[in-house]
């Protein structure tokens, strides 16, 4: 049988664009800090991960003024949670195919 | 891609989902807490309405007083019990809510700590404006029916708004919280039956319901 390691999404790779991706699966909107703080990781890091699922198109960015903070949200597009989806259903087949080797 | 490496996979997303949408610090000790301090309020309450009444004040042309837990549906007592000791009953209630949120929130707070997660974060803040919006208009309407004397629709409608508030907010939550809010509710609509035997199901709700769930929580989620 076929693995089908192509179905699995090279945008979902890296762990924390997925773990990014499964945050905004479930909240309609998360900022940044919020983000910052509940993965646990550094300011650069979180950026260019964020910047690199806006490139793909799975997430909107949302840039706001809270007084003169600046406050930038992110939602996951249509196209996003599909791809998410997929990717999903992918690592689920291959763990049936590992399953019944 | 190895076996191990998809599980766990597939396990930090199960865990980015849940503690990204759900508020999982709630303490269940401070729901017993909770529960405790309305009991106590209740039986001071029950000592303001039915109790420390003067007797000059209670007794009108068509009434007798009749000392007992259900005689609130003699409505003169009862508004008499009311009226005379209006602030003491205002002050008692808004005594135990203060404590109940103070404990609320410190238990919480040290247990988000222990977990190791940020007890002031986008879900907490959700959580708290579900609940707050129906607590609020719930708090102010029972209030303003309070100041037009409709005393016994206070108690029922305490009770349905909260079980709304817990509704509300039990989506960045445990989902024990929906729960107990339909069980408030339920109890709400009861006890707007019964006119007089508010004190009695306000005892239940925030009372007997809070130490059940709070105990429920702590066996279950605290420990």
């Amino acid at each position: 049988m076929k693995v089908p390691f192509e179905k699995l999404d090279k945008a979902f790779e890296n762990r924390l664009r997925l773990q990014i991706m499964s945050v905004l699966m479930v909240n309609d909107r998360y900022d940044f800090n919020s983000l910052k703080e509940l993965l646990d990781t550094t300011d650069g890091n979180l950026a260019s991960h964020l910047k690199g699922l806006e490139k793909e198109e799975y997430i909107m960015v949302y840039k706001a003024f809270l007084g003169r903070k600046p406050n930038t949200t992110y939602e996951a597009t249509e196209k996003g949670k599909a791809a998410f989806k997929q990717h999903l259903n992918a690592l689920e087949q291959l763990i049936k195919q590992q399953k019944t080797k | 891609m190895k076996e191990k490496e998809i599980e766990d996979e597939l396990v930090s997303i199960r865990s980015m989902m849940e503690r990204s949408s759900k508020f999982i610090s709630l303490s269940g000790l401070s729901g017993i807490l909770a529960g405790v301090y309305a009991l106590v309020g209740a039986g001071f309450i029950y000592y303001f309405i039915y109790v420390s009444v003067p007797d000059y004040y209670q007794i009108t042309e068509n009434t007798t007083p009749i000392k007992g837990l259900f005689y609130g549906s003699n409505g003169e007592i009862f508004y008499a019990g009311f009226d005379y000791n209006l602030q003491k009953i205002l002050l008692t209630a808004f005594l135990v809510l203060f404590a109940s949120v103070g404990t609320g929130v410190f238990l919480s707070a040290r247990k988000a700590k222990r977990k190791e997660q940020p007890i002031w974060s986008s879900t907490s803040r959700a959580l708290l404006f579900h609940m707050a919006t129906p607590l609020l208009t719930g708090g102010i309407l029972i209030l303003i029916l309070i100041a037009h004397r409709n005393y016994e629709i206070a108690a029922p409608a305490m009770l349905i708004f909260y079980g709304l508030a817990l509704i509300s907010a039990s989506s960045y939550t445990f989902s024990m919280v929906k729960y107990l809010g339909l069980c408030e509710i339920i109890l709400g609509l009861i006890a707007a039956c019964l006119p007089g035997y508010g004190l009695l199901f306000w005892a239940i709700g925030f009372g007997v319901l809070h130490i059940i769930y709070g105990s429920m929580m702590y066996f279950k989620y605290d420990r």
